[in-house]
């Protein structure tokens, strides 16, 4: 197929191999076959949305538009006011990977904006030739499942506009039309159905999260020789809310223990919830407000119940965005809880605290095979905040990593903080019916971790998301690193923490547990 | 007969432009942003968000990071159509501001930068591909009607030195609904019936970036969701909902 040739000749370049940031030519339908699977109509039923397409969908599709323009300020203005300049046109890393010109923020955006424009602006019922307006026909529906399910709502392409357009909100918009004519994405949906029903994206009932963590505590043991607790449904101060990965898979659960050693060092009373159990917030994903308040609702509720005083949430990108931006909107005010403490905090906030007030002890040289760098997860870049002062989000993570390990470098500027790239799985597009779209997608990011590695030397990159590290972990041994080359920034700290009373410590100090334990008290 | 066409014109035009804006901005104004999604890093207080925007609007902020060579044709563009803006005041007010005249001479030669900035952003639109694949037949005219604009007041100012005092006495006498007669010079009919076009055309199109800039919610939030609570207007409060029940408890 010659368009397939051309997206080879565009993709394959030497500098296209190497430059992070390179931009390739536009070939047309270069990832138009990259599909998800759709929802059955049971899983579509279950978050409120039709199972079939109704027969006046395109009414249905149009009225919905209607209703999302008078409920959402950001998805009314940013159809209008697009000057067209073409500044986003190189930001999209999806568009980097692909040369799909669908794939430009804008052109992205355009899918909608041209329906948008044919039934609500005049120009666009007049003259749609001249504005480049159309009508919502059934090929318009399916080009909106692909496209709009190539997007991973990172908001690279906002932080660029010169209008701070964001195509996450056209994209969740699109994507709630979708569902109100029941053509809603099978990931998606059926993780939001599995979180209502069991109260997690993995489907972990109470019995397996329990066993999980007595495991966990067993192997902290041996390893320590410390008993440190990770309590489910207890009565405590502190409700961790974590992304169920945490739970599961390496190397989630490797920043899990962490989290643990860190309350146990400073003595925190904290629990897991097994009805809260996790942080994770599909439903904004495909932007529904009702859907995403439910699980909202669960944090809430576990708060309550179990009389905790702050909230803290575990490494996750969108989790973090969901808990910073929409927590307290959606499931708020959380007045019940101690207002000394921001509702909900970052667990990095909190160890960052503890480490700056020097009540942890670290041994960096548990660290010192690794030469780590940090991905910045979109969601947490670009959505969020920790720490008091704008940029904190940057800061405080490498702070930890820098207080834990002695070899750290950044990648290139332009792939990082606030311009950071995403990993290519974020956004629902985690499934391996999109894994063309994840590689591809991915290659910027690894095309600057590369750059890292031959600059530094660097061999593992640390991250603060479940999609990130789950989605790195597939992608890296396309690209020469081991699937293990990607970490939790709370396994760093796992590493290196030397708890009190520990095997570590008694090592370090030259005594035996015994007597160090007693030296502690 | 062109007197009163232009004048009829100009009356409709301004209606169109002033109802027309202020509708779509009341549009902007009271449809709801529910949860606080300020692309950070942000401002954490009013007073920052403040500069943020002065800097947005001022200087093109995220235009700079993004793209050097939009950034120059775009400022080029704008930052001459304001001396220009300022500079034409003078046919609308007796006696003329000294703000004013002193713009007059850099108003004067912005139309040079001003037709330069437009030619450089319309180059970008047939060149780059990318551009290009974006851009609509109203993308292209409407930078092809500034260039107009501009070239045909340059062509007056400079060329065929039109009757501007006589071109004063129209506006001053729409104004005042005392029609003057309108000099027939060509360049005058066309610069004046691209500028009426472009106040027509303002309220229904992109031009709408020019007011929008001000409403975008990821630039004009402070980024205070932790510590604002702002409900979300159309969900009931926490107080009346249901939680989901457990898992393992009985289930509907």
């Amino acid at each position: 197929m010659a368009e397939e040739e051309k997206v080879i000749e565009e993709l394959t370049t030497e500098e296209a191999l190497t430059d992070p940031l390179y931009v390739p030519e536009p070939v047309e339908g270069a990832t138009e076959h990259v599909r998800s699977f759709p929802a059955a109509p049971q899983f579509q039923e279950k978050l409120g949305y039709p199972g079939e397409r109704p027969d006046n969908w395109q009414e249905v599709a149009l009225a919905k538009m209607d209703e999302l323009r008078g409920k959402f300020r950001s998805f009314r203005l940013f159809l209008d006011i697009c000057v067209k300049c073409g500044a986003c046109t190189d930001k999209c890393h999806y568009y980097m990977g692909t040369a799909d010109p669908k794939n430009m923020p804008v052109a992205r955006q355009d899918l909608l904006r041209s329906v948008y424009r044919r039934y609500f602006t005049l120009p666009g019922k007049w003259f749609p030739d001249l504005v480049g307006a159309r009508e919502l026909t059934e090929e318009v529906l399916d080009e909106w499942y692909t496209y709009y399910f190539q997007c991973s709502e990172c908001r690279r392409c906002s932080v660029f506009c010169p209008y701070g357009i964001d195509t996450a909100e056209i994209t969740m918009a699109a994507r709630e039309i979708l569902d109100s004519v029941g053509y809603g994405m099978k990931y998606t949906n059926e993780i939001i159905g599995k979180v209502f029903d069991i109260g997690n994206n993995l489907g972990l009932p109470k019995p397996a999260l329990a066993s999980t963590l007595e495991d966990l505590e067993e192997e902290i043991e041996d390893d320590t020789g410390v008993k440190v607790r990770l309590p489910l449904d207890e009565p405590a101060d502190v409700l961790l809310v974590t992304p169920s990965a945490d739970f599961f898979a390496e190397p989630h659960i490797d920043g899990l223990i962490g989290y643990a050693k860190v309350f146990h060092a400073l003595g925190e009373k904290w629990t897991l919830s097994s009805y809260a159990s996790e942080a994770a917030n599909f439903a904004m994903f495909i932007g529904s407000y009702e859907n995403m308040r439910r699980i909202a609702l669960r944090i809430r509720k576990a708060a309550i119940d179990l009389g905790v005083k702050r909230i803290i949430i575990g490494e996750c990108g969108h989790a973090w965005r969901a808990a910073y931006q929409f927590l307290n909107t959606l499931a708020g005010p959380f007045d019940f809880l101690d207002p000394k403490y921001p509702v909900p905090q970052h667990i990095c906030e909190y160890t960052w605290e503890a480490i700056q007030a020097g009540k942890l002890r670290f041994n960096k040289e548990e660290n010192d095979f690794y030469k780590v760098t940090f991905h910045d997860s979109c969601n947490v870049a670009r959505a969020s905040r920790m720490g008091d002062y704008p940029g904190g989000q940057f800061d405080i993570p490498r702070n930890i990593i820098k207080a834990v390990c002695n070899n750290y470098y950044d990648m290139p500027e332009g792939t990082i903080r606030e311009a950071t790239l995403c990993c290519g799985g974020g956004g629902g597009l985690l499934t391996d019916d999109l894994m063309e779209i994840r590689k591809k997608g991915g290659s910027p990011r690894m095309k600057a971790l590369k750059q890292a590695t031959e600059e530094y030397g660097v061999n593992k990159m640390a991250a603060i998301c479940a999609i990130c590290k789950t989605q790195f972990s597939k992608i890296m041994p396309y690209y020469g690193y081991g699937m293990d080359d990607i970490m939790s920034v709370h396994q760093l700290v796992s590493n290196a923490i030397v708890l009190p009373g520990s095997e570590q410590e008694a090592e370090l100090d030259g005594t035996d547990g015994d007597e160090a334990a007693e030296a502690a008290e | 007969m062109i007197t009163t066409l232009y004048a009829l014109l100009y009356y409709a035009a301004t209606v169109i432009f002033v109802v027309g804006i202020a509708y779509r901005v009341w549009g902007y104004w009271k449809t709801p942003q529910p949860a606080n999604i300020v692309t950070t890093p942000a401002p954490v207080t009013r007073t920052g968000v403040v500069w943020r925007m002065f800097k947005e609007v001022a200087f093109f902020e995220s235009l700079w990071k993004s793209n050097k060579w939009i950034w120059i044709f775009a400022m080029m563009f704008h930052l001459s159509l304001w001396l220009i803006i300022v500079r034409h005041l003078r046919y609308f007010i007796d006696p003329v501001w000294t703000v004013v005249v002193l713009a007059q001479p850099f108003g004067k030669y912005a139309g040079f930068f001003f037709v330069l900035g437009g030619l450089g952003l319309l180059f970008r639109r047939f060149v780059v591909a990318r551009v290009r694949y974006i851009s609509a037949p109203s993308d292209y005219l409407m930078i092809l009607m500034f260039i107009g604009i501009g070239l045909s007041g340059l062509m007056m100012t400079f060329v065929t030195k039109t009757d501007i005092v006589a071109v004063k006495a129209f506006f001053r006498g729409l104004m005042t609904f005392n029609w003057q007669p309108l000099p027939t010079d060509p360049f005058v009919l066309l610069h004046l019936g691209l500028v009426a076009l472009f106040l027509i055309v303002f309220p229904f199109s992109k031009l709408l970036h020019a007011p929008g800039v001000f409403f975008s919610p990821t630039r004009n939030m402070v980024d205070n969701p932790r510590e604002k609570f702002r409900p979300v207007p159309w969900l009931p409060p926490v107080s009346e909902v249901t939680f989901d029940p457990p898992h393992g408890s009985k289930q509907s």
